[in-house]
């Protein structure tokens, strides 16, 4: 079984993360770039069925330069190959445009099962899986807490409040994943190692054929027309328990009317 | 006056709309008239049309068929696309679950639209306003292209009733093959609650590492109940398994925006306040008080959670 595993490079989300005031996109040149985190759940998962059904596991990255480091990791921790996407007109392009290069690099590559995170920590959108499942035609089963590959059929139990739904598809398809669905594997030494050989091919929007107009700042579906820190919150009051906490904190809810 | 497009989300209990429709509805009047859309199997648009009315729907289009719920997400968008080209309305607003979301974006492709996702308010020159990094940020943003297509985020309009005629009127289903790839063959409820939904709810109470055990998680149940308020929890409650993981708050959990926060033995990490941070008030309770948590806090108390928070239960239990 061959399988995509889609994997971006974010900020951070433990440090302090920011817009570029220049054009109002996700600044990353200054940020401290890490693996989205809910894609490392995503190449667990990948390495995962590839252990029980054999074939081969290849990262797709849609992002600048740097976000090789975001390959490499995945490659350490036993991705087998990858395909980075990086050209500058993509810069600034919204969710729309970037599924639009994603379904292009999956077009070229053969694949029984496309696996990626629930959701990226910069945008927060969580509809990749949608997106590429309109473009493609193959079916999406998103939000997975656990996936089944039993054959062509996969079964998914999609992650709901308060439970699941359980969702059937053929393969070829595409299938996110919860940070609940698996503990992903820590790289070893070895794996660190050999990820510095695995195979790494670099494509342009032409190598895809896409044409640079249609992606990037200029012709996104969307734009941020401006953006500011949220308005700081004034001090709140602090006071410490002396046997009369309990009296205080109920007082201040009196005081708000919610008791 | 402009239409607008309004799906309505069911409470899954078939007890009638969820309240992120109402707030739906609302946030649609400052672009033009809403329209309702009822998706579901036969049946479902009886059981909301006098919600639908009382908020100012002018229009309830009814699209009743098994196969609407039997496939994720892709029979919805189909029709709601053949509406759009229909109607050709000004906007469509849809409650930001994740269903909802994948419907925006689904509809924003077959529409060749721009769509913005968990916005907090639309203006009447349709700017939307989103919260971007763990709530640090906020954002002003447009669509550009084709149909603006907006879901919004629960809690963030207040819902206002507004009469509406709720003309109905029935729209042919017919779902294609291309609709159909994924099959729902189960919905499962695992944990059934008495108390409020979490992202619904107007006052919540969320546990954190300080709780110290599953069994202890009854002391935020208790304060919860006294205040008819849904329970949370932190992900390192959730790791640690003192509570299930439906029920946490943050990054990687629920986004909550209710009228009263109360955060219980939770340190305050970015990735928690993520989920919390646009709360109207928000309460501390933890016993360091260099705790991050009391940055944001409009009232904090240093003390143990074992001792303040039974006692405030019980004060509040006798006011009742
Ligand atoms: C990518 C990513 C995503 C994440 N997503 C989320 C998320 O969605 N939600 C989330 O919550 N976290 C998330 N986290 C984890 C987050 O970074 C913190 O680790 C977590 O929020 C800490 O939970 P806590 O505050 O309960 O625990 P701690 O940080 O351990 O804090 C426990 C607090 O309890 C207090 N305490 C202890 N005993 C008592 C007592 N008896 N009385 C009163 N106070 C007491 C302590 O003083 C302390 O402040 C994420 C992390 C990453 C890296
Ligand atoms: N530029 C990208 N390159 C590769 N994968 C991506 C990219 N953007 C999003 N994804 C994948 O889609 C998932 C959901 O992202 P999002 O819809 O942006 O929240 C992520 O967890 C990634 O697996």
């Amino acid at each position: 079984m061959n399988i995509v595993v889609l994997v971006k490079q974010v900020p951070d989300s433990g440090s302090e993360r920011a817009l570029d005031s220049s054009d109002n996109t996700v600044a990353r040149a200054s940020a401290d770039n890490v693996i989205n985190e809910m894609d490392e759940y995503a190449i667990e998962e990948a390495l995962t069925v590839k252990e029980s059904q054999g074939g081969e596991v290849t990262v797709l990255t849609v992002g600048p330069a740097g976000a090789t480091d975001a390959i490499r990791k995945a490659l350490s921790m036993g991705a087998d190959k990858a395909v980075h996407v990086t050209d500058d007109a993509i810069h600034g392009s919204c969710a729309v445009q970037t599924s639009a290069v994603i379904a292009a690099a999956l077009s070229q590559l053969e694949y029984d099962l496309v696996i990626c995170g629930a959701e990226s920590t910069d945008g927060q959108v969580s509809v990749m899986p949608a997106l590429l499942s309109e473009r493609l035609g193959v079916p999406h089963l998103s939000g997975a807490r656990k996936l089944t590959v039993d054959g062509s059929t996969l079964k998914v139990e999609r992650q709901t409040d308060g439970g699941f739904w359980a969702l059937e598809a053929q393969t070829p398809a595409i299938v996110s994943t919860w940070d609940t669905i698996n503990e992903p594997r820590y790289p070893s030494f070895k794996g660190i190692m050999a990820a510095k050989k695995k195979p790494v091919e670099t494509k342009s929007l032409a190598d895809l054929g896409v044409d640079a107009g249609s992606v990037g700042l200029a012709s996104a579906t969307s734009q941020v027309l401006d953006f500011a820190g949220r308005p700081p919150k004034g001090e709140g009051v602090k006071v410490t328990d002396e046997g009369d906490g309990a009296e205080k904190l109920v007082g201040y809810l009196a005081a708000q009317k919610i008791v | 006056m402009a239409e607008v497009l309004v799906l309505v989300e069911v409470a899954p209990d078939g007890s009638g709309v969820r309240k992120t429709t109402l707030e739906a509805l609302t946030a649609a009047r400052a672009l033009g008239e809403p329209s309702a859309v009822v998706l579901g199997a036969a049946g479902t648009a009886a059981s909301v049309k006098d919600a639908l009315a009382e908020y100012g729907a002018a229009k309830v289009y009814v699209g009743e068929s098994d196969d609407i719920d039997a496939y994720l997400v892709a029979p919805k968008a189909e029709v709601l696309a053949q509406l759009v080209a229909d109607k050709s309305p000004a906007a469509v607003v849809i409650p930001s679950s994740s269903e909802g979301k994948e419907i925006a974006g689904r509809l924003a492709i077959k529409t060749g639209s721009g769509f913005l996702t968990d916005v907090t308010e639309i203006a009447a020159d349709g700017t939307a306003t989103q919260v971007a990094f763990a709530g640090a940020t906020i954002v002003h943003s447009k669509v550009t292209t084709g149909t603006p297509i907006y879901t919004l985020r629960g809690n963030s309009v207040t819902p206002e009733p507004a009469a509406g005629a709720a003309e109905e009127e029935a729209v042919t289903v017919s779902i294609s093959d291309a609709a159909k790839l994924t099959k729902v063959t189960d919905r499962v409820v695992e944990q059934k609650s008495d108390r409020p939904e979490l992202t619904e709810a107007s006052i919540i109470v969320s546990g954190g590492r300080g709780v110290a055990s599953a069994e202890n998680f009854s002391v935020i149940e208790g304060l919860a109940d006294s205040l008819g308020a849904a329970v949370g929890a932190s992900r390192a409650a959730v790791d640690s398994g003192f509570y299930p993981h439906s029920f946490q708050v943050g990054q990687t959990g629920k986004t909550v925006s209710p009228q009263l926060y109360i955060a219980v033995g939770i340190s305050g990490a970015i990735q928690h306040r993520a989920g919390m941070q646009t709360s109207k008030t928000i309460v501390a309770v933890n016993k360091d008080p260099e705790a991050p948590i009391f940055e944001l806090a409009d009232f904090g108390v240093v003390g143990d959670l074992n001792t303040v928070v039974p006692a405030a239960t019980e004060q509040i239990t006798a006011r009742r």
